[in-house]
Order: C-alpha cells, then structure tokens, then sequence
C-alpha cells in the first residue's frame, strides 16, 4: 500500500496500514513505530497539556498579524496604563501600546530564539560529544577540556559576556546561548556514547569495515539523537528564561522591539501600581517554560526506554 | 553428514594459521596473560571448536583473531598470508564474526533491510536489493522480514539476521563465538542445523567458540581443549564424543559436560 492509496482509504484504510503485522515498505515500517510512540504519548495528560501549548504558540506566533488586536509600535499617550478591558485585552502599556498585540508578536522572537538556539547547540553538543567518547585517547581530552571551561561559567554570565563582546541584539543573543547551551549536550552525546562504543552491533560495524566517520554518524548519533532531543526540550524552558534575562537587562532585543524579557523590564517601574503591565509578559514565559518542561518529561519516557 | 566430515584438501592453502598467539591484559606486574602461546591451523573448509570453561581465554583468541583487539603477540595468518595488526577492509570482506548475544549485536533503531545493507555499501557490492532477499531466504526468514525492527524478532530470528548480516558479503571464514549460547535449547538445534547447512551450500570455513560440548561437535570435526589462555591438546569430534582424551583436565571437563547420569 502506498502513501497515496491510504489517503484515498481514509481513517479506517489508515488504521488498518498502522496495524499491518508485515509492512511493505520502510515509509510504512517508520510510521507504525511512530505511531505507537504517539499512542504512549497520548497516555501521559501533562505531556498533552505541554504539545498543546506548545502548538498554541506557535499558532499564534504564525498567524501574529491576524491574531493581534492592534499596532504594537502604535503609541497612544492618553490611554497608557490601562487596566486589562474589552479593547485591550491585557491592558496598555507605560506608552499606551496594546499588550496583548504585543505579547503576540513577542511569541515570534522567543520561539526565534529557542528554535535557533537548538539547531546550533544541539548538532553542535552531538557531534563533539560523539567524536569525543567514540575516539578517545587526545581528541577527547582536549575537547572535554574545551567543554570543562565552557561549563566552569555560568551561562547567563557567558552569555553577558558574549553579548557585552559582540554587541546587543537578538541574532548575538542567540550565538550567546547557543554557545552557553551545548557543553551539556555534549557531556550528555559523549556519556552515552562511552556506553554504545563497548557495544557488540558496533564490534559488529567495525568488523565489517565502516570507517570511524561511518560508525559515528550512521551508528552512534542515531543512539543519542533521542536523549538530546530530549535534553534540548528540557533546556528549551532555560534557553527562554536566559533570553528573557538579557532582555531584561538590556542586553537581547532592543525597545521597542515586543520581547517579552524586555516587555518584563520595562514594566518594572510599574509594578507596584499597574503589576499587569510586568506580570503579562512574566506569565507568559512561565508557562512557556512549563510547557517546554512538561513535554520534554513525556518525550523521555517515549524515546528513552531507560527512564520509561 | 558426508560433506560435513570431509579432510581439508591438500592442495590449498589454509585458511587459517595461528602461531604462537598471546594477549595480555594490563601492564606491568599486574598484567593478565589472557591468551599465552597459541598456535593452531585450520583447513579450507574445516569447522574448528574452541572449548573451555569461561574465562579460559577462547572468546579473548577470537576477538584478537576478528582484529576487535590488535594488541596481541604473535603471528596470525589468513590464507598463508599475515595479516597486519590493523586489520584492512580486504581482510573484513574474507572474515565475518557472528556474535554470542543476539539482543546486544543489532544496533536497536535499524531496520533488518539497513542492517543489511550497510556491509554492501562498505565492500561496493552490485544489486543489494536482490542480495538482501536472497541471503534472507537463505537463513530461512524470507524477504517479508525486511522491514522490521530487532525488537520485533525472537531471539533465533536475531541470530538468523546476525548471520545473514556476516554472510551477506560472501565471507569465506566465519568466526562464531557462541551463537547459540543466548538462545533456548529448540532454537539452539534450529540455528546449528543453519549453520551447518550454509557452510555446505556456501563452502565455508569455520571457528567456533564454545563451552557447550553437544553444540561444538554438532558443528565442528575438530576440537581444541582451552585452559588458563592454553591449549591443553587437540581432538577429533568423534575422541570428545567418546570421552577420549590425554590430558586429566579434559577428562575431567568431559565427564562434567554429561552431566547428571544415573547410578548404573
């Protein structure tokens, strides 16, 4: 059966496809273990609540211009500091922009962010921690080494340093934590690693003439490839908190730009008087990071059989 | 059984020679001489058994024979031909090893089909596709199997891809370290009678490791008896069945291989 005759079959002709005892082809063999780990998913109602926030955001941070309410750059003095009403769903800010167009719009930048931060730190974390642990001898010395120091520094501190070297922004914040988030992720690649060298399907490999390169990019990346996702999804809720932070302190996106660190520190002179105005944006992050957290917890317990 | 118990022709040359092969473990005054003083030679075409108790030192002798391990002293030579420390790809493409642990020896995330294909790739092999269902016929899963996942076979259905995957290049020395140890008795008999079957239809040569003695001379003509990283004397098939042997320590090791047996 083909992709294209399941379609015309519908859900049933679908159902019957996953279930197949023989597949017939490697697309069908894939989707049948795809789908019982989304049926494992399913069972687990925080991992649900997490994906569907998840899903939420990003559905919003897409679909930004129809979703806001208003102009976020649009200043409008006589009606700052509003409380939360019908027109402004979250209330205006200290120059009267509507907050929750603003919030929207913000969605953009932090999954920019987060998204962009893992595609560098994770590559980056599995490959040096696999060459690292499949090698040994010198190479991995020298590139835990490197990993010890990136390690010894905070990583908001690395990261105030990077942007202090490079220059605020958005793009510099990231290349900031990106390079403050993939030590761990190599620790993690070459730990596993250390344990997959030893074993016998990788004797097996070797024994039939694969290339170190061979071994490390079709045998062992494969192994690690779902600890790190998971890693990288738990670290999402860090990575977000530390954009927020340099946000905050002037160090990420720059005003007027509606991220939310910045939105955060901005109402920060308010938040005796008009808490909304810092407390939005704040919630906002929270239960991004919750969400994050809440996903990455039922994605181990699908991709890990460890910790299953 | 008359192909099984033909003598290695004269004319070729052996497949394998091992000449006075040791292995140490560790360094210093400490170290662990594993394998000490090794030699023996194995016909074109013969089946060879290693026999001893664990951690006599026979699965060390097949690792450094693999080139798992290549710190070894000693000489061993393929086809009369010393064979470098490193082993190249010449060398992989002739010898294949089939592991003890069926569970342990099929990487988890590959599909039957990739397992198998990724030796043709290596050696540059022509038609894969074709050779993938003609070696799964021949260790009797059959081309439906493609498609699965190792968690979805038995164990003796592992152990037929592990076997499929060594003899998908057209090895001519087969290297066996117990694989039948991991797998029940009914399953153990099936895979033997494979493997038996193979080395007619494939002319093969094999080395066996084991401390089964039914399963080793099932299998094999020949018979070496390890202790301590030695070996303690040479048998035919037919001597181990008899309980023939020289050395105290084999009589012993055979009469405790019978196991239980009634007081006559």
């Amino acid at each position: 059966m083909t992709p294209q005759s399941i379609d015309q079959a519908g859900g049933r002709g679908l159902k019957a496809w996953l279930a197949a005892p023989v597949p017939s082809s490697p697309f069908q063999a894939r989707m049948q273990q795809l789908s019982l780990k989304w049926w494992r998913l399913r069972a687990n109602p925080a991992a649900m609540f997490g994906l569907a926030v998840i899903v939420l955001i990003v559905l919003v941070a897409l679909f930004a211009p129809l979703v806001a309410t208003h102009d976020i750059y649009a200043q409008d003095l006589t009606k700052r500091l509003q409380r939360p009403s019908v027109a402004h769903w979250f209330g205006t800010d200290e120059l009267g922009r509507d907050i929750f167009s603003r919030l929207v719009f913000g969605a953009r930048i932090t999954l920019y962010i987060a998204l962009l931060t893992a595609v560098i730190a994770a590559p980056l974390g599995l490959i040096v921690g696999t060459t690292s642990g499949y090698l040994g001898g010198w190479v991995d010395t020298v590139l835990m080494r490197i990993v010890d120091i990136f390690l010894a520094f905070p990583s908001l501190v690395l990261a105030l340093a990077f942007v202090a070297a490079l220059g605020p922004g958005i793009d510099h914040a990231i290349i900031a934590i990106a390079l403050a988030a993939w030590p761990p992720i190599a620790r993690l690649a070459r730990a596993e690693t250390l344990s997959i060298r030893k074993s016998d399907y990788i004797a097996a490999v070797r024994l039939q003439g694969a290339s170190p390169l061979r071994i490390i990019l079709g045998h062992v990346v494969p192994m690690c490839i779902p600890s790190v996702v998971v890693r990288i999804t738990l670290s999402m809720a860090s990575i977000i908190l530390t954009a927020a932070g340099l946000g905050f302190l002037g160090l990420g996106a720059q005003p007027p730009s509606p991220e939310w660190g910045a939105m955060l520190a901005s109402g920060r002179e308010f938040i005796l008087t008009n808490g909304w105005i810092a407390g939005i944006p704040g919630l906002a992050i929270l239960v991004t990071s919750l969400a994050f957290n809440l996903f990455g917890d039922g994605l181990r317990d699908i991709l890990d059989p460890r910790h299953g | 059984m008359s192909a099984v118990d033909t003598t290695p022709a004269a004319n070729r040359p052996a497949a394998l020679t091992v000449n006075h092969l040791s292995v140490l473990f560790g360094r210093g005054t400490s170290a662990l001489k594993a394998v000490d003083d090794v030699s023996f030679t194995l016909g074109h075409g013969e089946a060879f058994g290693l026999i001893g108790e664990s951690g006599c030192g026979k699965s060390t002798v097949l690792r450094a024979l693999a080139g798992l391990n290549s710190e070894y002293g000693g000489t061993i030579s393929f086809q009369d031909r010393e064979v470098p420390h490193k082993r190249d790809k010449a060398f992989f493409r002739r010898v294949q090893m089939v592991f003890q642990d069926p569970y342990s020896s099929l990487h988890p995330r590959k599909m039957v089909q990739n397992v198998l294909a990724e030796p043709l790739k290596i050696h540059g092999f022509d038609r894969p596709q074709e050779r993938i269902d003609e070696i799964l016929t021949a260790v009797g899963l059959g081309p439906s199997f493609r498609y699965r996942f190792p968690h979805e076979l038995s164990g003796g259905q592992r152990q037929r891809v592990a076997i499929a995957r060594a003899l998908i290049i057209e090895p001519e020395l087969l290297l066996l370290d117990e694989p039948t140890s991991a797998l029940d008795v009914s399953v153990q008999a099936e895979i033997l009678n494979l493997l038996k079957q193979l080395r007619r239809d494939r002319d093969l040569t094999y080395l066996m490791v084991s401390h089964d003695l039914a399963v080793v001379t099932h299998l094999c003509e020949r018979v070496a008896m390890m202790s301590e990283g030695r070996i303690l004397e040479e048998m035919s098939a037919g001597d181990v069945r008899a309980g023939r042997a020289h050395e105290p320590y084999t009589r012993e090791f055979l009469e405790a291989s019978v196991g239980y047996r009634p007081i006559a």
